[in-house]
């Protein structure tokens, strides 16, 4: 049987890579599938816990994990057109004023 | 049976990570979702192996099917040509990176300490093949209140995002 572990690292390894993509990259739509990524790692880490207990608790709230990240989704991108619109631009360095 | 299923993990395992490698370097963002796109099913796979066929297929039909259209949707409406030629990392990517190390660090050593005092039970008879129904089960009788709760955040969602992407007039 494959141990918990190797889903761990796995798991740790999908967030150490968003974690990178959401700090370095410039560009705000990769920063936010970075977003998702780690979103991801999370619901891998309550699917195997979910498995290991033998109930289906981590597995609901994985579901709400997938619709937080929908809704996080709909909401950021919504933010990222209308800052397209105003400054034709979709870099985070230069999202440097509030009002325009 | 056991090979099998330790092969098909780390056939999945390798696909994710190779893929959400390439989707944080890659500098064209459609590349980039279409590697998110593996990631997120091979992610599926995972689940499949974990016996949550449920959040399998909530996996491919929503996360594949909903959210990475809606982000391949706002890449195509947003100019790439101009951003392909900026440079793609910002100046503190440095710390950045060896910040993010460093907690993978903290991650790996709390894992590493535990590691082996954790196993999955073997083939499950004990859980219920029914799946569907047991995570419907759970989630209209004890998580029925958070469940409320998650549509009524998708509806304020939803009318923020129109909020949002509605082009101001002038």
């Amino acid at each position: 049987m494959i141990p918990v572990d190797d889903y761990l690292f796995l798991s740790l390894a999908l967030f150490t890579i968003g974690v990178i993509g959401v700090l370095t990259r410039r560009n705000v739509i990769i920063m936010l599938m970075s977003i998702e990524l780690i979103l991801n790692a999370v619901n891998i880490n309550l699917m195997v816990f979910s498995r290991m207990w033998g109930t289906v608790d981590g597995q609901v709230f994985a579901i709400f994990i997938i619709t937080d990240a929908a809704a996080e989704a709909a909401v950021g991108l919504g933010i990222i057109l209308a800052f397209f619109h105003n400054r034709e631009t979709v870099l985070a360095d230069e999202m440097d004023i509030m009002k325009w | 049976m056991q090979t099998l299923n330790q092969a098909l993990f780390i056939f999945f395992a390798v696909l994710a990570v190779a893929s959400a490698i390439l989707m944080v370097t890659r500098r064209n963002i459609v590349h980039g979702a279409v590697f998110l796109i593996t990631t997120l099913l091979s992610t599926a796979g995972i689940f499949l192996l974990l016996q949550a066929e449920f959040l399998f297929i909530v996996q491919v039909i929503l996360y594949v099917g909903g959210i990475m259209v809606l982000f391949v949707f706002v890449i195509m409406l947003v100019n790439l040509d101009v951003s392909m030629r900026q440079v793609q990392f910002n100046r503190q990517w440095f710390v950045a990176g060896a910040l993010a190390l460093v907690l993978a660090g903290q991650f790996l050593f709390a894992i590493w300490v535990g590691r082996g005092a954790l196993r999955l039970p073997a083939m499950a008879s004990e859980i219920s093949p029914k799946n569907t129904e047991a995570v419907a089960d759970a989630l209209f009788s004890h998580y029925m209140l958070p469940f409320e709760i998650a549509s009524i955040l998708l509806l304020v969602a939803m009318i923020g995002a129109v909020v949002m992407a509605k082009r101001r007039a002038g």
